[in-house]
């Protein structure tokens, strides 16, 4: 039991949690707080220049280490600029512990200056939140927060503590339990389901493993691909889950969805049975939910309970965490014969053929598939891994589908929120989660300039980002469904490729800046970003005419994959 | 749709409340009718809600309060296997010709005086909720000036196979 300010408390409270680094931005009601900085710790704190920025580099610290991200904010802005990292690691369950100040006890609900209710405004996008008004009860919520935030299926939490506990001193002891009576994720799962589902796929003629993000969660690359060889069973990756499964395995056939290839929904669609682990069944895979694999029985692997069945009923629950329930999977099924399924390989090799992600170049014009191509062929070069981080949009879904990840937690990318400025904070947070790594964040220049105020962060705090701006003028996936389906009304989405003057910016930023508009510069114009040293900006600019295929159309079947049609070709380019 | 009654067991701490309502209103539930009070253990708040929607959605709202970290248990309050309970009070007009006529009425149902005005009379009623339901219509004629429910709080019997499974769990842990 030491004597202490609640403010120093919440530093103990963090380093107790194993916490290195936070990010954040300091404000009034957080103030006692950074004093305690300033009086000493070992967690390292990140000044970001957006609160909104310290939240998605939380995301991107936790999702490239598999730790928890912490980001510090004052009160009321501070805490609304929160906000969108938030729900963004709401729907991607990514496990942050937000801590914000809030204004005195005496002062909480008087509209005080810079008040807002935090805890309030956030109900629907935490797993759990809490407003400290007591000291004593200070290191018992720090404890139970980073408990709920990493147990379970991962996700936010938010701690809101009022000035006046940050000053308040008390005796602090650090609790060695949570006291979470209602708190009870699975931890086990149950050997009858397994051993259901091992029987389904032992008789399957058309398995798929539909894997996702919670693979990635749950550590269970690893189980994940023992299964696969031992069943010889074909998989398809979501965008959340890339890398959980090596891109380059023979037996992955990438994406699905909206804008995955068309054999991979085809697979999904057509195969006898669906083995879903870690994943959600989202409107961006399925399409329209009742034309969604019309003939396919369903496994649902997940830790959380309440997304099996959510929208597609499951045969087969099991409910627990993947770990275990894959390595007793995959045990089961070494004891059982496979059927038959040479046709069904044979089927799938050849959609991969008939199907792949294709592109047309044209002369003079730089296509943005090309700028993904060669950064792919670059970051295949390193000694180092390269960590890849992505806005939202056109250049997100080219990186889904020709960039390489051959390792879990190197593709991070804001997925279910589809939150627009999330790649470039969420790099500099994964470059502080792994300094070891190349970190290359592909963003679209609407996304860049969301966020680009980091740039500030990365230089100074000493972590070196590369950033390609896939760059095409244009408001690009908005762009392309004016096109397509607002009958080219081109409605507020021309940003222009020349303003911001993007290199200059970076400079501005202290970074390197760099501008390539042809092919013949890609390279060397990459290669240079990647070994400047320093923090680096590549200004890529590209064909503003491309659209993003194949697509499946918003509420169609995602069996009705639409591949790049041959007009596409000939339309006049749009002049950026 | 089907109505659904659900007793959760809640960790009387302050929001916790909103976080159960809220979870429904987000995702789409709409709550008939709610109740909230204390338990029989200290620090426990009973919620026992009526909610109006299909067995697959009933499903999700269960798992949904599940994850909720201050919801100790939620239960399903089957109607055969439940005891439910309401109370209304009902303030009717009464001149005085009527009132005789009104109180003799109102016996029937088992409903009490509760105050006695000039040209009115508030009753209160206990029982099974459609027993209030009839006994309003009943008045409504008279002329209804004011109506409060408290909405339906229900236990388990405990002599259903529920119940009874889950006291013998109890006993085992």
């Amino acid at each position: 039991m030491t004597k202490m300010l609640g403010s120093d408390a919440i530093l103990r409270s963090l380093e107790a949690e194993g916490v290195d680094v936070m990010f954040g931005i300091p404000g009034g009601a957080i103030l006692p707080t950074y004093d305690a900085i300033a009086r000493g710790t070992s967690v390292r704190h990140v000044l970001a220049r957006h609160e909104q920025g310290a939240g998605h580099m939380a995301e991107g610290y936790a999702r490239a280490s598999g730790k928890v991200g912490v980001a510090m904010a004052t009160s009321g802005p501070g805490a609304t600029n929160l906000v969108t990292p938030i729900a963004d690691a709401w729907m991607d369950s990514t496990p942050i512990v937000c801590i914000t100040g809030q204004v005195k006890s005496s002062l909480i609900g008087t509209d005080a200056f810079q008040e807002t209710d935090a805890t309030g405004i956030t109900v629907p996008i935490v797993k759990h939140s809490w407003l400290v008004q007591d000291v004593r009860e200070l290191p018992q919520v720090m404890k139970n927060a980073f408990h709920v935030a990493r147990t379970g299926r991962p996700g936010p939490v938010l701690v809101d503590i009022a000035k006046d506990v940050q000053e308040a001193e008390f005796d602090f002891v650090y609790p060695d339990e949570v006291d979470l009576p209602g708190w009870k994720p699975p931890t086990k799962v149950h050997e009858r389901q397994i051993r259901e589902a091992a029987k389904a796929i032992a008789e399957s003629r058309q398995p798929i493993v539909y894997a996702g993000g919670g693979v990635l969660s749950a550590e269970a690359s690893a189980e994940l691909l023992a299964l696969v060889e031992t069943g010889g069973l074909p998989a398809v990756v979501t965008l959340m889950g890339k890398g959980c499964l090596p891109d380059s395995h023979p037996l992955n056939y990438g994406a699905p969805g909206m804008h995955g290839s068309k054999y991979a929904n085809w697979a999904l669609n057509k195969c006898d049975l669906i083995i879903a682990i870690g994943t959600r069944f989202d409107d961006r895979v399925t399409g329209k939910v009742s034309a969604f694999a019309p003939g396919a029985k369903v496994i649902h692997f997940d830790i959380d309970a309440a997304e099996v069945g959510k929208i597609r009923a499951a045969e087969i629950p099991v409910v627990g965490p993947l770990k275990l329930a894959l390595t007793s999977l995959t045990r089961e099924l070494k004891a059982l014969e496979q059927r038959d399924r040479v046709h069904w390989h044979q089927t799938l090799q050849e959609w991969k053929a008939l199907y792949p992600y294709k592109y047309r170049k044209a002369e003079g014009v730089l296509k943005p598939q090309t700028v993904l191509e060669t950064l792919r062929d670059l970051a295949a070069e390193r000694t180092e891994d390269v960590i890849w981080t992505t806005g939202v949009g056109q250049h997100q879904m080219w990186a889904m589908q020709y960039l390489q990840c051959d390792k879990p937690r190197s593709f991070i990318t804001s997925g279910g929120l589809g939150t627009m400025g999330y790649g470039l904070p969420a790099a500099v947070g994964a470059k502080a989660a792994r300094p070891d790594a190349t970190v290359v964040c592909v963003d679209g220049d609407g996304c860049f300039q969301m966020t680009c105020q980091e740039l500030a962060t990365s230089a100074l705090e000493g972590l070196p980002i590369v950033v390609v701006i896939v760059n095409n003028g244009w408001l690009g996936m908005v762009r392309q469904w004016q096109e397509l389906f607002y009958a080219e009304r081109f409605a507020q989405t021309h940003l222009t490729k020349q303003v911001p003057d993007y290199a200059q910016l970076a400079e501005a930023l202290g970074c390197a800046g760099f501008m390539v508009d042809n092919e013949d510069d890609l390279e060397s114009t990459l290669r240079a970003a990647f070994d400047a040293g320093r923090s680096a900006v590549v200004d890529a600019r590209v064909d503003p005419d491309e659209n993003c295929y194949p697509m499946v159309p918003a509420g169609a079947a995602s069996v009705d994959v639409i591949e790049m049609p041959d007009e596409e070709f000939e339309h006049e380019p749009i002049t950026g | 749709m089907t109505h659904h009654t659900v007793s959760v067991e809640l960790e009387d701490k302050p929001g916790a409340l909103t976080r159960v309502s809220q979870m429904f209103a987000r995702r789409g539930y709409n709550i008939m009718s709610l109740a909230v009070g204390p338990t029989e253990r200290r620090g426990v708040s009973r919620v026992t809600m009526r909610v109006d929607c299909s067995e697959h959605s009933f499903e999700q709202i269960e798992k949904q309060m599940h994850k909720l970290v201050n919801v100790l248990r939620v239960t399903e309050l089957p109607p055969g296997e439940s005891v439910e309970r309401e109370l209304a009070l009902i303030t009717v007009t009464a001149p005085a010709d009527k009132r005789a006529e009104l109180i003799a009425m109102s016996e029937v149902f088992g409903a009490r005086v509760a105050d006695v005005g000039r040209d009115a009379i508030t009753f209160e009623i206990v029982g099974r909720p459609e027993e209030l339901d009839a006994f309003e219509e009943l008045v409504r004629p008279h002329g209804v000036r004011e109506l409060v429910r408290t909405g339906r709080i229900g236990l388990r019997r405990p002599g259903s196979p529920t119940s009874q499974a889950r006291q013998k769990a109890a006993t085992v842990h």
